[in-house]
């Protein structure tokens, strides 16, 4: 088992013909994943070059989700046209949107965050590596090979920083159920809340690994949620605690301002809510196998 | 991408803010022009990317043109400091001159985009002058917000409400309801992610004008406005990283002296994270992207050697788009060129890492390839003492 993706899933990729839209659709097609459909408009009814028989390219996701019963779409749309890109998918209600484009301009995601009120679509991103159901399905960007079936959940903010978690735990011979990355936006379709809320619910996940960074209050929503209702362990670790306030550290939400999104307060709402807190990012791998070890139960 | 003052109150003018009259001038005579134009009693206001500007003397009144040039000339090229410029203060190149009004009341409103609700939020409080996160963190109930839709803008019923929270009447209260649509249609109109009118004044005459403004602009929407693409101020930015901006890396100067090259804007903030953790200082923040080439890399390496400060760098790469071959590729050919003599510890993990490995190793150039993120930390803080020790 795993959240919200596995080998039944079938991938529609919007920006099929890009560069980065043609090479990631190659990747995640070698990792498993079914690649049923492209989306650009103006080249439908051409096929891309993937695999032996090729995919279809459509103009428009309506006709790709009726021809090929696409029940997730990944975007690799440049920015000015992400969010036409994420509304589109939406409209045809694709169940699943995962978009990985990042630099969106925030007052598109505010005007895509008010029409997704009330949809049918998930969305993931933006600004995000993706998802992965290790052995499954990898819609994304991350390296595939690095992962491992199992049973502990990731979300995380970041890209990188969620690889390495992934690292240590394949390296300590643990395997994760789905890694999950929300993306480094200030507004974002899943929050860390709504993944752990999925991970709390799905039976083949034993841990929670729960990775933020400065910036926003999505930390301290999802420790309030554990809170209440998680009793599975779960393991945290907050990225710039030595970072400067009032800079942007990369990521468009990961900003201190006015004094608030700071690492300590981040990492207390976590440590009140009853997760092990890593002060070091070396450390995630091994507490993780404590947790699991002691077969802790909050 | 911030503006400065007189940019910004350039801009609200367009939308029908009230503004107050006046000009920038980078000389003492260009002040003396604009004051003896305005007449009366002027303010002259230090034009730099922070606040704080009063209390640092970056804002004076003058009587008259003659007085307006006097202060201009002592304002024109101070080094202001204030508590958003760091001790190293900024040098003040230009003054806006503006009228001075009669003031009846300081208020305060501004919007930013609220990451909960995903929507852009009108704030106000009768407490203008103050800094607003101090009002939020004190008395919290002092600040009035409203969220509103993007698309249809902050409704006069809405503004109206705002207006009578402050305790507004009459045709001030009507003039203030129209001045914040107004401002809620130039923060959507030109992609701003924050603006902030402190203070805001009522006059005595029941005009409500905004006597300060900042606004910041998105930058990732700069693409559909090319005319506010001209007001970025390349001056007011450090120059390594303006220079960084340039090759597409993200560099951020701090104060330690182990420089840091990691990909990913997430891992390099932990990566700055462990340094400290192993008892070292950060020198920087420098993500180089996910999809960095070898001339990138190369560039993000003499961008960390620019900077004084540092005595050992700390290389951490997790290859998924970019690849260890490249990043090794790029780092050799970076080392060779700037003859490093600085101890350089790599860790790298992920696609082509033993090729990235064996790259390193027939350079012949003395790198510390580390095992893991940990031992990375402890060999670069090491490093960075003994560096140190003999420096000293």
């Amino acid at each position: 088992m795993s959240i919200l993706v596995n080998r039944s899933t079938r991938l529609l990729v919007q920006g099929i013909t890009g560069r980065e839209g043609s090479f990631h659709a190659r990747m995640c097609r070698e990792y498993g994943t079914q690649v049923v459909a492209g989306v650009t408009p103006g080249k439908g009814g051409t096929v891309h070059p993937l695999g032996e028989a090729g995919v279809p390219v459509f103009d428009t996701v309506a006709e790709a989700k009726a021809a090929t019963g696409a029940d997730a779409s990944v975007i690799f749309v440049p920015p000015p046209f992400a969010a036409d890109a994420i509304l589109e998918a939406a409209a045809a209600e694709i169940p699943l949107i995962v978009c990985i484009t990042e630099g969106i301009p925030t007052l598109d995601m505010v005007r895509v965050h008010a029409l997704l009120r009330g949809s049918r679509s998930r969305l993931i991103g933006p600004n995000c590596p993706g998802i992965i159901t290790p052995g499954e399905c990898k819609i994304g960007i991350m390296p595939g090979h690095i992962h491992r079936p199992g049973n502990v959940g990731i979300v995380s903010r970041s890209g990188t920083l969620t690889y390495e978690a992934v690292h240590q735990l394949t390296q300590l011979g643990i395997g994760q159920s789905t890694a999950i990355g929300i993306g480094g936006d200030p507004i974002i379709g899943t929050s860390h809340r709504d993944a752990i809320e999925l991970f709390q619910q799905d039976p083949a996940t034993e841990a929670i690994v729960l990775i933020g960074e400065i910036g926003g209050s999505g930390e301290e929503e999802a420790a309030a949620y554990v809170r209440e209702h998680v009793r599975k362990p779960m393991v945290g670790f907050i990225a710039g605690q030595t970072a400067p306030p009032g800079r942007r550290m990369g990521h468009a939400g990961a900003i201190i301002s006015g004094g608030k999104g700071t690492a300590a307060e981040k990492m207390a709402a976590m440590k009140a809510a009853g997760i092990e807190v890593c002060a070091s990012p070396a450390e995630i791998g091994a507490t993780v196998a404590a947790v699991l070890g002691a077969g802790a139960r909050r | 991408m911030k503006i400065h003052e007189y940019q910004a109150k350039d801009l609200l003018r367009q939308f029908r803010v009230a503004v107050p009259r006046g000009r920038v001038a980078a000389t003492a005579a260009e002040a003396e022009a604009i004051a003896r134009e305005l007449g009366g009693r002027v303010v002259v206001k230090a034009q730099i990317h922070a606040g704080g500007r009063g209390k640092g003397g970056g804002v004076k009144l003058a009587d008259g043109a003659q007085q307006a040039r006097a202060v201009a000339e002592t304002i024109l090229g101070m080094t202001l400091v204030t508590h958003q410029t760091g001790p190293e203060g900024r040098l003040v190149r230009q003054v806006l001159v503006e009228e001075t009004l009669p003031i009846a009341r300081e208020l305060y409103a501004g919007i930013v985009v609220d990451r909960v609700s995903g929507q852009p939020v009108f704030m106000v409080s009768a407490a203008g002058g103050m800094e607003i996160e101090e009002v939020a963190a004190t008395k919290p109930e002092a600040i009035l917000k409203m969220p509103f839709d993007a698309g249809y803008g902050l409704q006069p019923f809405a503004a109206r409400q705002l207006a009578f929270g402050l305790k507004l009447k009459g045709a001030a209260a009507t003039a203030a309801a129209a001045m914040f649509i107004a401002l809620a249609r130039a923060f959507v109109a030109l992609d701003a992610s924050l603006a902030e009118i402190n203070p805001l004044v009522l006059t005595s005459d029941d005009r409500v004008i905004a006597l300060d403004a900042k606004l910041n602009l998105d930058d990732n929407a700069l693409y559909r406005h090319p005319e506010l693409k001209a007001l970025r101020d390349l001056k007011e930015e450090a120059p390594l990283e303006v220079e960084a901006s340039k090759y597409g890396l993200n560099y951020i100067k701090l104060d330690g002296n182990v420089a840091c090259m990691v990909n990913g804007a997430g891992l390099a903030m932990a990566t700055m994270d462990i340094i400290q953790y192993a008892g070292g200082r950060p020198a920087n923040f420098l993500d180089v992207g996910g999809g960095a080439n070898q001339e990138q890399v190369r560039h993000a390496f003499e961008i960390l050697l620019q900077d004084a400060n540092v005595k050992a760098v700390l290389i951490n790469i997790f290859g998924g788009i970019l690849r260890c071959d490249t990043l090794a590729a790029g780092v050799v050919e970076a080392a060779r060129a700037t003859q490093l003599a600085l101890p350089l510890v790599i860790r790298m993990e992920g696609t082509n890492v033993e090729q990235g490995r064996a790259i390193l190793a027939a350079s012949g150039l003395k790198i510390t390839v580390a095992a893991s993120m940990k031992d990375a930390a402890e060999k670069v803080v090491a490093a960075a003492r003994a560096a140190e020790r003999v420096s000293s």
